[in-house]
């Protein structure tokens, strides 16, 4: 059943301060709405339970990426073609500037924002493993002042997050510390375009640079999409290939921990054993491909999408 | 849009859109969507409903330059902004072109995908004059047809390109 729009509040107060403010004085009464690609998708199918709704939709604030010299800050109003369109995002993070151009079609892009798709909290949301990987911390901004926290560990449960009522992202910053690793990302599922994936994944990794011998994994960073109640960092595996030489038997090893670390279920686009085939066989991929590529910066955009992509 | 006559007016504003070059203000709720607003408001009914969330691109609209999904659209949220509409186009030449080599190259059967399939086009060539195949495929990627198999498109779009250099 369609939705009534006579049942709804909109307001839009124009400056993030007025937005924090009224968030201050009705604490979880007002649902904050960006670009609408999920909140409105919900209010269509009558499933919107909220009845207030805050726009913060092109509050200037949250719109803008800040570049300092250890890290870039995105406002988390941040549409994904500001992420595709920026001269630094895709050159430093091309894991994040690849799961842009796969959310959705070009007017979804135009809409939909990076803090939209963290608070959405999907496990399918194929930006969210690039943030993992990146270290990503978030600045969360109220009435009170503003905090910051990793974003590893702010989804604490499907759909939960450390986000208070009263608190909006302000803004998600990337370290900029990983230009030297080779960068793995994939999405499976019907198609890239408009599709939500059955299992994606981003990946960093560096091979040490030692003198003679063969080259070891100096440090490596796994994470997936839709195979866990939470998009999901691979600690264990990481922890398993680390210092180790890339051979038949790590990947191997890498597969089979990775399967153990997840925790795929069925539903109506994949099902859970499909899933963990599917999460072995990319992080097999990857680190098949790390090993492959004695440069690191050789293949560096191999297989970041990024080949397409409008900002290059 | 059904509203029962018994329902309050007092939840609706005043908004200032400008569809098509034209000012226009309008008294509605604020969650109405775009897509509703602009065919049952102003009778622009070239807009389409396909899917009605966001999936299909038939009810696909300029705001201010930028391809949008007019269903997914608060209509508070357009305020002051500068909407196209398919029938803003008529005297628009990239859209002539594109209107031309869709007939010629079989890019439009039904129609209820082609008002959408032409704005995105038009978004396309207005930041890429000369687009490959691919980045034609990416760019209309957000919108269904579920006649033409899609190839038609792609060869009209590249048709419309290409006529728009020579021109």
């Amino acid at each position: 059943m369609r939705s009534d729009p006579s049942d709804y509040q909109l307001v839009a107060p124009g400056s993030l301060h007025a937005a924090v403010s009224l968030l201050a004085a009705e604490p979880g009464a007002w649902l904050p709405i960006a670009g609408g690609t999920d909140v409105m998708v919900q209010y269509a199918a009558g499933k919107l339970t909220a009845r207030k709704l805050l726009s913060i939709w092109n509050l200037p604030e949250l719109r803008q990426i800040e570049i300092v010299p250890d890290e870039i800050r995105i406002g988390a109003g941040c549409t994904y073609t500001d992420l595709r369109k920026h001269d630094v995002v895709p050159r430093d993070f091309p894991l994040l500037a690849s799961a842009a151009q796969w959310t959705g079609g070009i007017a979804n892009q135009n809409r939909g924002t990076i803090g939209g798709n963290i608070v959405n909290a999907s496990p399918a949301a194929d930006s969210l493993p690039a943030l993992l990987v990146y270290d990503a911390e978030l600045i969360l901004v109220s009435a009170r002042g503003e905090r910051r926290l990793p974003y590893l560990g702010f989804h604490t449960g499907y759909k939960k997050m450390q986000l208070l009522p009263d608190e909006l992202i302000r803004a998600i910053c990337l370290p900029r510390k990983f230009s030297n690793y080779v960068p793995y990302a994939r999405k499976v599922g019907a198609r890239n375009a408009q599709a939500i994936s059955k299992v994606c994944i981003a990946a960093l990794g560096l091979l040490s640079s030692g003198a003679a011998g063969t080259p070891r994994i100096e440090d490596v960073r796994i994470a997936l999409g839709s195979v866990a109640p939470v998009p999901l960092r691979l600690g264990e595996t990481e922890k398993a290939v680390q210092g180790k030489v890339i051979d038949r038997a790590l990947l191997t090893l890498a597969r089979q921990t990775a399967i153990r670390e997840i925790s795929p279920i069925d539903d109506i686009r994949s099902t859970a054993r499909y899933r963990a085939t599917v999460a072995g066989n990319l992080i097999v991929e990857f680190l098949d491909r790390m090993g492959a590529t004695p440069d690191p910066r050789a293949d560096k955009l191999k297989d970041s999408g990024l080949k397409n992509g409008q900002s290059r | 849009m059904t509203q029962s006559p018994a329902k309050k007016d007092d939840g609706k504003c005043e908004l200032s859109l400008d569809v098509n070059g034209e000012r226009k203000m309008v008294r509605v709720y604020p969650m109405q969507r775009l897509l509703d607003v602009l065919r049952h408001e102003f009778n622009l009914t070239g807009t389409k409903e396909g899917c009605g969330e966001g999936e299909c691109g038939s009810c696909s609209v300029l705001i201010d330059g930028e391809l949008v999904n007019s269903c997914l659209v608060p209509v508070l949220q357009a305020k002051g902004a500068a909407i196209l509409t398919i029938e803003g186009l008529a005297a628009h030449e990239p859209a002539r072109r594109l209107q031309q080599a869709f007939l010629e190259c079989g890019g439009a059967q039904c129609g209820i995908c082609t008002p959408g399939m032409i704005l995105a086009a038009v978004h396309l060539l207005d930041k890429q004059a000369q687009p490959t195949l691919e980045d034609i495929r990416e760019g209309l990627s957000g919108n269904l047809c579920r006649c033409t198999g899609y190839m038609q498109i792609f060869e009209a779009v590249l048709e419309a390109a290409r006529r728009g250099t020579s021109a």
